[in-house]
Parts: C-alpha cells; structure tokens; sequence
C-alpha cells in the first residue's frame, strides 16, 4: 500500500493514499438517537476533491448524518460502517476522526466562554497537524500561528479582533458560520460536511461563507455540503447530489437535480419513493457495533 | 463509675457539637504566660478571651452557618506552637513568580522572616511582623486593630482570634504615597497540630496606593492544621488597594477566617479571594462601602476537590451615597466538595444612588459535588440599582464534543472549559502575575485524569 514515492508529504497521517485520494465510504449506516432509530441505511461515496451535496425535507435524517459522522455521542451507529481508506471509525471519539481529516461545520456552533478564538485554534491546529500529540506537548509555534491565522482572516474579510474574542461568545449568526469557515481553513480536513452553514444567514452572508468556501475547497478537499437552499451550490457546483427522506438516500443525481428540487419542492420525489417515509413500526437491526 | 460517667459525658460533648467546647481558660493562661508584650496587648487579649467564652455560649449566626456542618470541629486538637519552628524554605504558588517590595513570613503563628525594600521605608511606609511594629507604634497603629473593620467580639471566631492572635502582617502606607511593587506576605505551618492565628491589617492613608498579595501554604500534605484568621483593609479616601488572599493549605487544615474592608470616600478596594486548599474553611467577608463615592471589586476564585468544604459569607454594606460593589464569586467543584456561598447586599437608607451587583457562578465537574448559593439584598434606600444573581452548572456536553470535533481530545478540552471559566474573572484581576500563578494552579488542580475518568462515566461508550 504504501507509496515508492520518496517525497515526505502525508507521512504524518500515514494513511493518505496516493493519486486518487482519500476516500470516505459511508455503508449501509443505521443511527439511532435515544433508541429511536433516524437513518435506516445511508450508503455514500465521497472522494477528496469532489463536491457532494445532501439535500431533503426537516427531519429526514440529514444533521444526524452529519453528527454520526462527526462522532457525538448522543448518535449511536446501531450498524454499518464509516470508512476513511478502509480504516473504520465508527468507533473512534470525535477527536480521533477529527485527527484523521474530518471537520463539521456545526449548523449550531457552540459557545466557550473564556476560551479565545486563537487559543482554541492554537491546539486544534497542533493535534490535527501532529495526530500524536498529547495534552501538555509543545503547540505549534507562537509566531508562526499568528501569521497563519491573520492571513486566513484576511482571506475570509474576517476582522483580525476575532482572534482575540472568546469561541462564538457574543457573535451574531453570519459571525458565528464565518468562523466556522475559519476553523475550516486552518484545519484543513481531507473531508469537511458543511452542516446547514446557510441557514440563518442574509444574502451577504451566505455569500461571504460560500466564497470563502469556494476559495478553500479544492482537490485535497472532499465536500458535503447539506442545504435547504441552491445558493451555497452556485458558488461550489456539486458533482453530485443526494436527496435523504425517512433516513435514506432515496435519489442520487447530478446538479441539476438541485435544480430540479429548487424548482419544484420534494412532492415529486416522494412520490416517487412513497415507501421512504418513516414508520413507526420499523424495527431497527440489530445492533452490531 | 466515675471514669466511666466522665466517658459518657465526653460522648454526649462529641454528639451536641464539638466546636463548642473551644479553648479553655487554662490554654489561655498557658498562652498568657509564653508573652512577652506589653500591659495594653495583654488587657486586650483578656476582655477578648470573656467575650470569646461568652460567645461559645451562644449558637452561631445560622443565616451565616446553617449550611455549614461545624459540629466535628474539635479546636482541642490545634495548639497555638510555642516556639519559632526551624521551617526552611517553604515553597509556595507566588515563589519566585515576580520582584516584590518586601516580604514577611510567618510559620506555625511566627515571624520567621520579614524585609522591606529601604527606598519603600524611606516613604514612611511600615511593612513588617504586626506584634514588633504595633508595640513600636500603638499611638498610630492601636486605634485600627479589631475596632472597626472586625471587632473584638464580632463572632465566636473573631473573639477567639483577638485574644490568642500571634504574628501577623501590617502594612501602613502613609497620605499619599504609592507603593509601585506589590509586597508579599505568607502565612504557612510546618508542624502536625499547629493553631494559627494570624492577622493581616493594612491601613492605607488618604491618596495611597499599594498592593499586597498574601498566601497561605502547607510545608507537606500530612499535616493536620488550624487557622483561625483575621483580615482588616482600611482604606482612607482617595486611597487604592489591591488584596489578593490565596488560601492553599493542603487538606488537613481548617481554615477559619474574619475578613473585612473599609473603604472611604472616592477609595477603591480591589479584593480577590482565592480558595485552593483546606479540609474546611469558612470565609466571613465584609466589604464596608464607608465613604461616599467608595467602590469596591470583589472576586473570588475556588476550586474545590476530594471531600474539601468551602463556604463563603460576604456582605457588601453601602453605608454611603453613590457607593459601588462589585462582585463576583465563580467556584469550580470536583469529586465529592461541596461549596456554599452566601451573598448578601445591604444598603443602609443614606445609601442612595448606590450601585450594587453579586453574582456566584458554579461549575460542577461531578455528580457528587454540591454547591449552594444563595444570594440576597436588604435595601433600605429607595434610588439604588441592584442585581444579584447565581447559577450553578455541569460542564456542558456540547462544548466538549464541539471541542473535540476540532481534534482537542477530551482531557485538553475539559482543561480548556474550566480555564474559559475562570478566565472571565482573571480577565477582572488587574495584576499579571497573580492571573498566571492561579491559572497555573488551577492546571495543576485539575489533575486532569481523574475529572476525564468521572466525564467518560458519564458517557455512553464507558463499558470496561
């Protein structure tokens, strides 16, 4: 598996594969939350460097999928795997996925109080860039952060001041989903689910967050971007989009069929798959994990 | 017969509550008679002594004590150590960390070292063991010593601590002199068994600045301690002090301590409170807002862990028009401690156009910790803002998985929450080095495994 290559890079995570990229499979996953079961079956292929889109109606399973992704312990995978280049993870706490490439742009960034922007990204910058590292080891240089961190500001049209505040203490909702995107830009994950970033947001904002979205996505970075709405898509064009309901993936198309959902709402797809609607009576797997 | 009713007797004295059998009258006279010290102190220490055997008579202020369980506390366990104990250097949390003015210590209740910078002596200031500088300076020091900010017979403990007092901090800044560099003073035990009675007076004249931070220490963890404490501010007008007491006896001590500040007209008290250490402690805190246009900033910085009892008794009183208070208390808690504060906000009816504001927040990192706050207002004026409040919370879930999600493993990102907690009151405290010292023994505290073992528990995925 490993590569001939004598070139050092990707050494440090040890599993990044060679020229056709990461991949993350997702098979056959079932999750339930407080033993209610949400996705019932979710297969998806994402590869570094594509952009997916996962669309649907409220409650048809989209933020659990990318909470179960993420690793939150209140979304428990009853079966099915997630796979990073065939390594399971299914098992592993959210830091442990987080240091092996994925990011969740949260729909609800959470508040610490008293904790600084760049402190916060000062260690999650030093544990995603050395996956060894223990608490109480050396962060990544002083000087060195800071200019990283003012550049990306920069980039984003971010005010320098924001490293300075405590993590989304007082932020409004756009300054809230724009840290998100910073977060973003300097953990540069191999995969990163964008979470409803959208929502909430003015028509600036969004395309502020799309922009910067844009500016950062590329080859090294597998999307998935869940959304309500087409306009985060404009500016970061899905190769592929996926439309959940009752906790599956029910169709899967090109990006037009963004288009097509824009257009016309979901009655047409439900039609089409009137069997995917929840049932109360459905009875989850066993669990396996 | 008789050996066995004096048995049963002595049970029945353990059962009714032991911290009233206090000292007796023989540890008195044994006490007296290791002083060497003039008439006055010794008269002082007498009407203290009546006063103090009067008081155990009496039931203790419940509204102040009901939440604090005393009944074990037998005083017949600390003597007061008569010699200066060989101690050798006594590490503490502010060793070190910066450049001081002068510095004193006292161990078991004694001076054992004490210097002052000579340009700082030079500006009439006194700094130095509280016994030597009074007996040098009755005229100008006597008129302040538990008279006003913590009478002689204010409580049980003050009254005990007035007639058995040895050693002590004083520091005198005369009108209108600054003293730039802050002065340390330490209050540490070196012996199994020892009771302290410290004092901590300072007294600022008219337009002086000075700041002083004090700490208490342990020499090791085993042994057993009381202190029984006594702390006066007063703070003349356009005066301003910064006091920080860092309370981090190890957890065989019983701390006991009657604080209290006095703040004249446009004079600002800067008053930080930190609550490491200790088996239990009481802490009786009195901010006197006595000149109009006075202000006072309170913070109060605990972290409580194992079986450790912490509880807090502050009175913010506006004795005056256009006086302000500020305070705000925030406790961590582990294991199996428990915490109590007890905020009150009064406000005499001269008091107008006062602004008054108590808030105690409290982190619980167990299930088994306990915390009660309670805070509360008398307001006799009737133009006055005040605001209290408190919360009392568990570490919350989604931080820590936001944290985590970042690739900040579980242990780092509680650290981070309970830092981020503290950090809003450090933000508060003015000096540098005290901010550092206590985030550094905060970390230490936190010994960061055990509170990661009690989270996981809390888990799902904790199945060994």
């Amino acid at each position: 598996m490993s590569s001939e290559v004598n070139g050092a890079s990707g050494a440090a995570a040890g599993t990044v594969a060679g020229a056709t990229g990461s991949v993350l499979r997702i098979r056959d996953l079932h999750v339930s939350v407080a033993d209610t079961p949400i996705l019932r079956g979710v297969n998806m292929q994402i590869r570094q460097g594509e952009v997916h889109a996962l669309m649907g109606p409220n409650g048809s399973g989209k933020s659990t999928l990318a909470y179960a992704l993420a690793g939150h312990p209140n979304y428990t995978i009853t079966s099915g795997s997630i796979e990073i280049d065939g390594v399971e993870i299914s098992a592993f706490e959210a830091d442990a996925r987080a240091r092996l490439g994925l990011f969740l742009a949260f729909q609800y960034p959470v508040v610490i109080p008293g904790v600084k922007v760049a402190d916060f990204l000062r260690h999650a910058v030093s544990n995603i860039r050395n996956p060894d590292r223990r608490e109480g080891e050396g962060l990544i240089g002083m000087r060195e952060f800071r200019k990283e961190i003012r550049d990306r500001m920069t980039e984003l049209g971010m005010d320098h001041e924001f490293a300075r505040r405590y993590l989304n203490d007082g932020f409004s909702g756009g300054e809230k989903k724009r840290m998100e995107i910073l977060q973003l830009a300097m953990l540069q994950p191999r995969f990163a689910i964008l979470d409803e970033t959208d929502s909430g947001l003015d028509s600036d904002a969004v395309r502020v967050v799309s922009e910067g979205l844009a500016k950062l996505s590329g080859p090294q970075m597998g999307v998935l971007i869940i959304t309500h709405h087409e306009r985060l898509l404009e500016f970061n064009r899905p190769q592929f989009v996926h439309v959940m309901l009752g906790g599956r993936i029910v169709e899967t198309g090109g990006a037009d069929l963004a288009h097509e959902l824009h257009a016309r709402g979901y009655a047409d797809i439900r039609a089409r798959h009137p069997d995917a609607a929840p049932e109360p009576t459905h009875t989850t797997p066993a669990a396996a994990v | 017969m008789l050996y066995q009713a004096g048995w049963e007797a002595d049970m029945t004295l353990a059962v009714a509550d032991l911290s009233r059998a206090g000292y007796s009258a023989d540890i008195f006279a044994a006490f007296l008679a290791t002083r060497r010290e003039p008439q006055w102190i010794t008269e002082a220490r007498q009407r203290a002594f009546a006063s103090y055997q009067q008081l155990l008579q009496q039931e203790l202020d419940p509204e102040e004590f009901r939440r604090l369980d005393l009944r074990t506390f037998n005083a017949s366990r600390f003597r007061p150590a008569a010699a200066v104990p060989d101690a050798g250097e006594i590490s503490t949390l502010l060793s070190g960390r910066t450049e001081f003015g002068g510095a004193i210590a006292h161990v078991d209740g004694h001076v054992t070292t004490s210097r002052i910078a000579p340009e700082i002596s030079a500006q009439g200031v006194l700094f130095g063991g509280l016994q030597e500088l009074l007996e040098q300076h009755r005229e100008l020091l006597e008129p302040y010593f538990m008279t006003r900010a913590v009478p002689a017979d204010a409580d049980r403990f003050a009254a005990w601590h007035a007639a058995f007092w040895t050693s002590g901090t004083l520091l005198y800044v005369p009108r209108g002199v600054e003293v730039q560099l802050p002065l340390h003073s330490l209050i540490a035990h070196s012996h199994d068994g020892v009771a302290d009675f410290s004092h901590t007076l300072i007294i600022l004249e008219d337009g002086a600045r000075a700041t002083l931070l004090e700490e208490t220490a342990s020499a090791n963890a085993e042994l057993s301690g009381l202190h029984v404490g006594c702390v006066e501010l007063i703070v003349g007008r356009n005066a301003c002090l910064r006091y920080v007491q860092l309370q981090n006896w190890n957890q065989k001590t019983w701390h006991l301590a009657h604080q209290a500040g006095n703040v004249e007209s446009n004079a600002t008290l800067q008053w930080t409170v930190v609550g490491l250490g200790s088996r239990t402690a009481h802490i009786h805190q009195d901010i006197n807002l006595d000149g109009r246009g006075s202000m006072a900033e309170v913070n109060g910085v605990t972290f409580t862990s194992d079986r450790q009892k912490i509880s807090y008794y502050t009175q913010q009183h506006h004795r005056q028009q256009g006086t302000r208070s500020d305070l705000l208390y925030r406790e961590v808690l582990r294991d199996d401690s428990r915490v109590i504060w007890r905020g009150m906000i009064k406000v005499d009816a001269a008091a107008q156009q006062t602004d008054g504001y108590q808030r105690s927040d409290a982190l619980m990192l167990s299930e088994d910790a306990r915390c009660d706050s309670i805070p509360g207002l008398e307001i006799e004026a009737d133009d006055v803002r005040c605001t209290h409040g408190a919360t009392t919370g568990r570490v919350d879930r989604d931080q820590i998985l936001y944290c985590m999600s970042r690739g900040i493993s579980r242990r780092e990102a509680m650290h981070m929450i309970v830092e981020g907690f503290f950090q809003q009151i450090y933000d508060r405290i003015p000096i540098e080095v005290v901010r550092e010292t206590l985030s550094r023994a905060v970390q230490a505290k936190l010994g960061i495994e055990a509170v990661a073992a009690d989270l996981l528990q809390n888990d799902d995925e904790d199945e060994s």
